[in-house]
């Protein structure tokens, strides 16, 4: 079972129906033990980040990724929750989670595309991954896929987390982690087959950590 | 670099199609889901529902349309049509949306812009503009007039003003759709699209006229605009998406064509 973070994330609906439409078991909980008893936590969101962490730390969700973190439990964020895995982010210099190493930064409002036209910002839209170093994560997922973005601010993780990156205006980090710990800028929960096969990777990896322990 | 999109438009009365869909060799599909569906599945980047009912009863219907949609396409979808509350824009996006589109009803209260983007971000908000070719004058120094009602009423405003004003109030993309151009298979409106895309830095939606993949290039490189929206260029069965996708790609454009 798969514990969707709820601390009111616009997206965690959309992620719901994306993982029952895989006929992954889930569910939208507040509940820190339900989390914690879960295969693996998936951290949507979307929004701001220092509203975002007020919302964590009312509800005690931010001492269940850190401890998830600490214990092993897998957990895959997306868009907003990808940001705030890491250390502290320019949005409202809001000091985040801290789970991962790195920072998120603001896109510059100057930026201009390959092909000379304006990148304005959020970058928002279907754009393409190059993959950094193979991972069980993209497992399956065609290179020329795409992946769908919504946002303003990019992931400045570790390098050595880097997994994949996309470009718009400047090579930005798209995906990072390590065994156990995953981030995805962009929301596989609207990207079609590619972002399903990513959601169902994450699962059985989930299972199969869970199985080994 | 993003790739450029291709958006389909379907039009629901009382949660069925306005017009049944053909895909080839199938008899018409008047379900919107089924339709919604197998255009996911051809390739489209996004798919828009625009809700031409008119009692509050079959909003009811519609709304159901539009969780049935999220449960299967799991890519962006946007709804529009009679939107002009919050509220109003709350339900269908907590359904599932990922956007809505304002059209009429941003016109005779601009202020919904803004509230919407203050409650759901500017990625949310989309406005639609319907704009009519009318002679340059004074109030209409860009010879675009924006109309409502389907273009039932001329409104005074000039269209690049109002551009300009829906991305101060904080939308998040503009969908310009030209009266003159829709239907036509002619061809999008290019003059009217290139001078809204170079007024505004917010995506510009291209809406009316397409009749070949051409046309889609055309309004994307040409035109400027981010997205072309098609409707009945691949409702009867005469195009596919991908086949338009890739027209695109070969001749330069960035198109999506793994999914």
């Amino acid at each position: 079972m798969l514990a969707i973070l709820d601390y009111g994330a616009g997206n965690q609906t959309s992620v719901r129906r994306a993982l029952e439409y895989l006929g992954i078991p889930c569910a939208v909980t507040a509940d820190a033990a339900a989390a914690q008893r879960a295969d693996g936590i998936v951290f949507p969101g979307v929004g701001a980040a220092g509203q975002a962490m007020t919302a964590l730390r009312n509800t005690g969700l931010d001492k269940v990724l850190r401890q998830a973190a600490d214990r092993g439990q897998p957990i895959l964020g997306i868009c907003l929750g990808c940001q705030i895995l890491l250390e502290r982010s320019e949005e409202n210099e809001a000091r985040t989670l801290g789970v991962a190493p790195g920072l998120c930064r603001r896109f510059a409002d100057d930026m201009l595309q390959e092909d000379g036209s304006p990148a304005p910002v959020p970058h928002m839209g279907w754009n393409s991954v190059r993959v950094q170093q193979p991972n069980p994560l993209l497992r399956g997922i065609d290179v020329a896929a795409e992946f769908y973005f919504v946002h303003s601010y990019y992931v400045v993780p570790a390098p050595e987390l880097v997994i994949a990156t996309t470009v718009y205006g400047r090579e930005f980090c798209s995906v990072y982690g390590c065994d156990g710990l995953w981030a995805v800028q962009f929301h596989p929960e609207k990207s079609g087959k590619p972002g399903l096969t990513l959601l169902n990777n994450f699962f059985v990896r989930c299972r199969e950590k869970n199985h080994a322990q | 670099m993003l790739s450029k999109r291709v958006i389909v438009c379907l039009d629901v009365r009382n949660g069925r199609l306005t017009k049944g869909i053909r895909f080839a060799g199938n008899k018409d599909i008047g379900d919107p889901v089924t339709s919604a569906r197998r255009y996911y599945e051809e390739g489209a980047d996004e798919i828009v529902f625009y809700d031409i009912t008119a009692s509050a009863e079959a909003r009811g219907i519609f709304l159901d349309v539009v969780e049935r949609v999220a449960e299967q396409i799991f890519i962006p979808f946007s709804v529009g049509g009679g939107i002009s509350s919050v509220s109003q824009m709350r339900d269908v996006l907590l359904a599932g949306a990922e956007k809505v589109s304002v059209n009429s009803a941003a016109v005779k209260n601009p202020a919904i812009i803004g509230e919407g983007a203050a409650a759901f971000g500017s990625q949310a908000i989309v406005v639609g503009m319907d704009v009519l070719a009318v002679p340059k004058s004074e109030d209409i120094p860009s010879g675009y007039e924006i109309v409502i009602h389907g273009g039932r009423k001329r409104t005074g405003h000039d269209a690049l003003t109002w551009a300009k004003q829906c991305q101060r109030l904080g939308a998040g993309e503009l969908c310009v759709n030209s009266i003159d151009a829709d239907g036509t298979r002619d061809g999008y409106e290019l003059t009217l699209t290139k001078a809204i895309a170079e007024a505004v830095s917010i995506p510009v939606i291209a809406s009316g006229g397409a009749g070949e993949p051409r046309h889609m290039l055309e309004v994307v490189t040409g035109g400027g605009a981010s997205a072309a929206l098609v409707a009945s260029i691949v409702h009867y069965g005469q195009y596919s998406i991908r086949s338009c996708k890739e027209y695109m790609a070969e001749r330069g454009a960035k198109m999506r064509l793994t999914w």
